[in-house]
């Protein structure tokens, strides 16, 4: 049997199910990430002192990470208009430098996380290193996921392409509100974990 | 495709480009506000302001919240109230008045 409305909407929703699927998705994210925010407020609050993000962290490295993934959200949004467009060549050039730039900001966090364990920085040191290593690697896992699914859609999902561009189309539009969501998580990280 | 269509694409394209300088540009203005060493509530509230302002430009342009059917909203409508109700529990549950740095 066919999965209905990947295409056609439905006119109670008036949405596909995949979009109405992937917003559902992202609202238990927001409270995934909500309720550690929530928690970093209450320790943070409640600390007699709390470091300065910027004495602990690189904040340099981390701005670098910033502009890479604000740049990759871009490029998602391009495969997405390239695929409207009608241009399958274009997509896979800008689906590929969505996949890079997430290596890229995976790498960097890479040399982030050695250097602290280097200086024997871990999770178990204090509060503040507790809780940005928890949130900073939940949103790392996050960019895992959504690479891995990028990458199946530059790769062999791209198969459908062929037989229905548009639920093609409509499937990278839900991949990139997931790649979007992820990127907005670390607009709101950066500021607070290593700017203030 | 349809020429009134692709000229609807080539609109969204120049203001994806546009969005993207603009959060390039608010990413330089969070990192030069963090230097002036301000207040921490002062800088707390600029912060969380700048990534709200950067935040919303991602959710309306890049995830067209800006022109989403209903139904969405109504699921961000909910999210948002217990959103809010979640990051209010600290202040409830925390009320000696003091804040952070303190």
């Amino acid at each position: 049997m066919d999965i209905p409305y990947t295409v056609e909407i439905r006119r109670d929703t008036g949405l596909t199910n995949g979009k109405i699927g992937i917003w559902l998705f992202l609202a238990s994210e927001v409270m995934l990430f909500g309720a550690l925010f929530a928690s970093y407020i209450l320790i943070r609050s409640g600390a007699p002192t709390w470091p300065r993000g910027d004495t602990i962290l690189n904040v340099p490295l981390a701005t670098f990470n910033t502009l890479v993934l604000i740049s990759s959200s871009v490029t998602m949004v391009m495969a997405w208009s390239s695929l409207m467009r009608g241009r399958f060549g274009t997509f896979r050039i800008y689906m590929g430098t969505t996949i890079l730039l997430g290596c890229v900001f995976l790498v960097v966090k890479y040399f982030e996380y050695s250097h602290k364990f280097h200086d024997d920085l871990f999770p178990s040191t204090n509060n503040f290193l507790a809780i940005y290593f928890t949130l900073t690697g939940l949103h790392m896992l996050h960019v895992f996921g959504g690479m891995v699914v990028n990458a199946y859609f530059w790769g062999p999902g791209a198969k459908l392409w062929k037989t229905n561009p548009r639920w093609f189309t409509n499937r990278v539009e839900h991949a990139g509100l997931f790649w979007h969501f992820v990127d907005l998580v670390w607009i709101f990280l950066f500021p607070t974990l290593y700017l203030l | 495709m349809t020429s009134e269509h692709a000229v609807d694409i080539d609109k969204h394209v120049r203001i994806y480009v546009t969005v993207f300088v603009a959060l390039m540009a608010l990413t330089i203005v969070t990192v030069a506000i963090s230097r002036l060493h301000l207040p921490v509530p002062v800088a707390v509230t600029v912060a969380l302001l700048v990534a709200t302002v950067k935040g919303a430009l991602v959710a309306c342009y890049f995830m067209h919240l800006i022109s989403e059917k209903k139904l969405i909203y109504a699921v961000l409508v909910l999210t948002a109230v217990f959103f809010i109700a979640l990051l209010a529990l600290p202040a409830v549950t925390h009320s000696n008045g003091y804040w952070i740095h303190q």
